[in-house]
């Protein structure tokens, strides 16, 4: 028992564990699967959309630098072609000229100065006391003295600052001379250091050496390799922007965007570190792996529970099975117990009919002339009288048990309700005397027939008066049956004073299954099928009951069944 | 009509008050013919002790045990009404009836049934039986069945119901 048990348990164990795998399965594969395709996806067009936007930035920022510095470079040009050396070597119309450049431009253009052949500063007009200064040996003026015009990289110079110049040459009387212009580290700086995004994304421009020509936001040792690469890249891209992603010194993965300026001479850098980049995409990542955790959790909590559910369901099916299986073998037992007392009955009839008959045969012959003086004959006729009358007794008695044990017969037959309940409560009599109940009637006279299965309704009235006495065992009681015509139909009330049934059950009573009585003693069929038997016909049965104060069974028989059954059909 | 011989129905009337009417009754039948009566019942005990007491009230009864002895029997003797049960071990009652029925219509037939099952015995009305009687039953209901059958010339179920 405990073997079959075990088994019983690892047998629901593997079911509810299969019901869950399944639906975990089910579940969350979809989900895993359409979530990686999406968030694969959305991480290329996110990549596609940063590397686009910084290229867009820099490009942006390339134009206007260059054209910052065309601009600049086309004052200076104008300012050289229109006035002759003679007025600019004029130091307080030099002066003038430098004034009006920032009135107009703002603080640009820092200084300017006018340089001879030989490299010396002939004018100068600015902050600084550079007059007369020798730049023959400086690197921009050897460089410009050989082009139409220069833009130098940022140097430190004479004056000790970053700076860088832009200078213009032209010829007076047959010598060339320089126009030289400085322009405002500050004011170049802000060109490139307002290209701030996040907080790692910051611009920069290189010269060719490598060496910073803006300041840039961070104390940087530029490792040289991303720049170079750039520098050689940049140059196949021309005026396009280079695009790479490579890992730096503390292994962090770094964004560089690059594009040259100045025809090449200068790089226009733009770095973030990738993490920054694309912090929204490892937010959106962070978010996306948390719902789909946080929907595995709710997904297996939910297949655990509904497969727990499930199985036990299961379990009580295959118990309610198993209990249906015993019930219909104990009816088939009940059925043949039956069978045999109606074949006894059966059989003792012919001898009882015979010792009847024996016994009316010596009344006949009592009636001959011959014993009418035997002194006995009193005797002898109340003798025979007692034969003829237990012989009746005996015919009765077989005769209950036969039409008991007769098996169902749903066929209609012309039924006397009150003739019914009384045989009904002659067949209970004996048990309604040991459990100590008395049976009160209170039967209307002029019923009408109805045609209804007799055998059914005894079944329905013999099951609620039984139900009746076993509720009224204990402590006896009284048991009354009434029937009575209202309209069309025939109410038959059994009414007992047992202990009455509780609130909560009377909804089940008429459930199959359901049963109070200990296990083995009722089947909990045989409310519910009264309830069939009585509904089949048209009819209905109510229950009314107060704890302590016994329960009432309203039984409803339509008049006209056929009618009823067939509309209902 | 009640046809069926109940024991509430009769247990109202005491024995001997129950005997006078019944010799009166024979006298009047008797004057005129005896009825010649068939009773066919394969319990020879009942089927005796039956014909002993039918004969006594004035009838003529010829006892048989099988269903075969009886076919046999109305083919050498003529009969008014027969007494037969449908319950039998060699022949089902309903044949006996069927043929009974095609060989002498005139010939009332009255069916001895066991309680309970009554739908054989309402088959065999269809069939042309005059009624039936549940077993057991009290003799002066067969009696009275037994004259009322032998007045029906042959009956049949026909005026009956």
């Amino acid at each position: 028992m405990d073997q079959e048990k075990k088994t019983h348990n690892g047998y629901y164990y593997s079911l509810t564990r299969n019901i869950l795998l399944v639906i975990i399965l089910v579940a969350i594969t979809p989900m895993i699967v359409v979530s990686s395709i999406i968030l694969y996806e959305f991480d290329i067009s996110y990549h596609e959309k940063v590397r686009a936007h910084l290229e867009e930035l820099v490009l942006k920022h390339k134009q206007s630098i260059d054209s910052f510095l065309k601009e600049k470079l086309g004052d200076i040009r104008l300012l050289a072609k229109t006035f002759s050396y003679e007025e600019l070597a004029n130091e307080s119309f030099l002066r003038d000229r430098l004034e009006l450049l920032q009135q107009n431009y703002g603080p640009v253009f820092v200084d300017l100065g006018v340089v001879n052949s030989r490299g010396l500063q002939v004018a100068y007009a600015g902050p600084f006391k550079l007059g007369q200064a020798l730049y023959s040996n400086a690197e921009w003026f050897q460089t410009a003295m050989k082009s139409d015009y220069y833009k130098s990289d940022v140097f430190l110079g004479l004056r000790g600052l970053p700076h860088f110049i832009i200078a213009v040459r032209d010829d007076w009387k047959g010598e060339p001379w320089i126009l030289r212009a400085t322009i405002d580290f500050v004011a170049f700086n802000n060109l490139v250091e307002n290209i701030r995004i996040g907080e790692t994304g910051f611009a920069f421009i290189l010269n060719k050496k490598g060496e910073f020509q803006t300041k840039p936001m961070y104390d940087l040792v530029p490792s040289k390799a991303p720049y170079n690469d750039c520098f050689a890249e940049c140059k196949e891209y021309k005026n396009g922007v280079y695009f790479i992603e490579r890992k730096d010194d503390a292994d962090n993965l770094v964004i560089y965007v690059s594009a040259l300026l100045k025809h090449g001479d200068w790089l226009l850098i733009y770095q973030q570190k990738a993490s920054d980049a694309y912090s929204d995409l490892r937010r959106t990542l962070r978010v996306t792996i948390a719902i789909v955790v946080l929907a595995g959790i709710a997904i297996v909590v939910t297949g655990f529970v509904v497969s727990r559910r499930m199985v036990n369901r299961v379990a009580e099916a295959d118990r309610e099975k198993e209990m249906i299986s015993e019930q219909v073998v104990e009816t088939g037992k009940l059925a043949s117990v039956g069978e045999l007392a109606a074949g006894i009955a059966h059989e003792i009839n012919n001898p009882v009919a015979i010792m009847v008959e024996e016994a009316g045969w010596i009344e006949d012959l009592l009636e001959e002339e011959d014993f009418k003086e035997g002194k006995n004959l009193g005797e002898f006729q109340r003798a025979l009288g007692q034969i003829r009358s237990q012989g009746r007794r005996c015919k009765e008695i077989t005769h209950k048990l036969l039409s008991f044990a007769r098996k169902t017969d749903s066929r209609p037959n012309d039924v006397q309700v009150n003739d019914l309940i009384e045989e009904l409560i002659a067949l209970s009599a004996q048990r309604a005397r040991y459990g100590n109940v008395t049976i009160h009637t209170d039967l209307q006279d002029d019923l009408p027939t109805i045609r209804v299965s007799q055998t059914e309704l005894q079944q329905v009235l013999l099951n609620l008066i039984n139900n009746s006495l076993d509720a009224m065992e204990k402590e006896g009681g009284a048991l009354e049956i009434s029937s009575r015509l209202d309209g069309e139909f025939i109410m038959v009330t059994v009414a007992d004073t047992g202990p009455g049934i509780p609130g909560a059950n009377l909804a089940r009573i008429f459930d199959p299954f359901f049963t109070t009585k200990p296990v083995g003693k009722g089947t909990g069929l045989g409310l519910s099928i009264c309830y069939g038997i009585i509904k089949k016909m048209g009819g209905d049965i109510e229950v009314r009951s107060t704890v302590g104060a016994g329960a009432t069974f309203v039984v409803k028989i339509p008049l006209e069944v056929g009618l009823q059954a067939t509309t209902a059909a | 009509m009640n046809v069926i011989c109940s024991a509430e129905g009769t247990s109202a009337c005491s024995p001997p008050a129950r005997i006078r009417t019944l010799r009166m009754a024979e006298r009047e039948e008797g004057q005129k013919e005896t009825i010649r009566v068939l009773l066919v019942d394969d319990e020879i005990g009942f089927a005796d002790i039956l014909a002993k007491r039918l004969g006594k009230r004035g009838m003529t009864v010829t006892p048989v045990y099988t269903g075969t002895a009886a076919v046999k029997c109305i083919r050498k003797n003529d009969f008014d009404v027969a007494v037969l049960d449908l319950k039998m071990e060699d022949m089902d009652g309903i044949e006996v009836l069927k043929i009974f029925k095609k060989a002498y219509p005139e010939m009332a037939v009255i069916m001895l049934t066991g309680h309970g099952s009554e739908q054989a015995a309402r088959d065999g009305l269809k069939e042309g039986a005059f009624d039936y009687l549940t077993k057991p039953c009290e003799l002066e209901d067969l009696v009275e069945k037994i004259r009322e059958a032998a007045r029906s010339e042959g009956g049949g179920s026909i005026g009956w119901r």
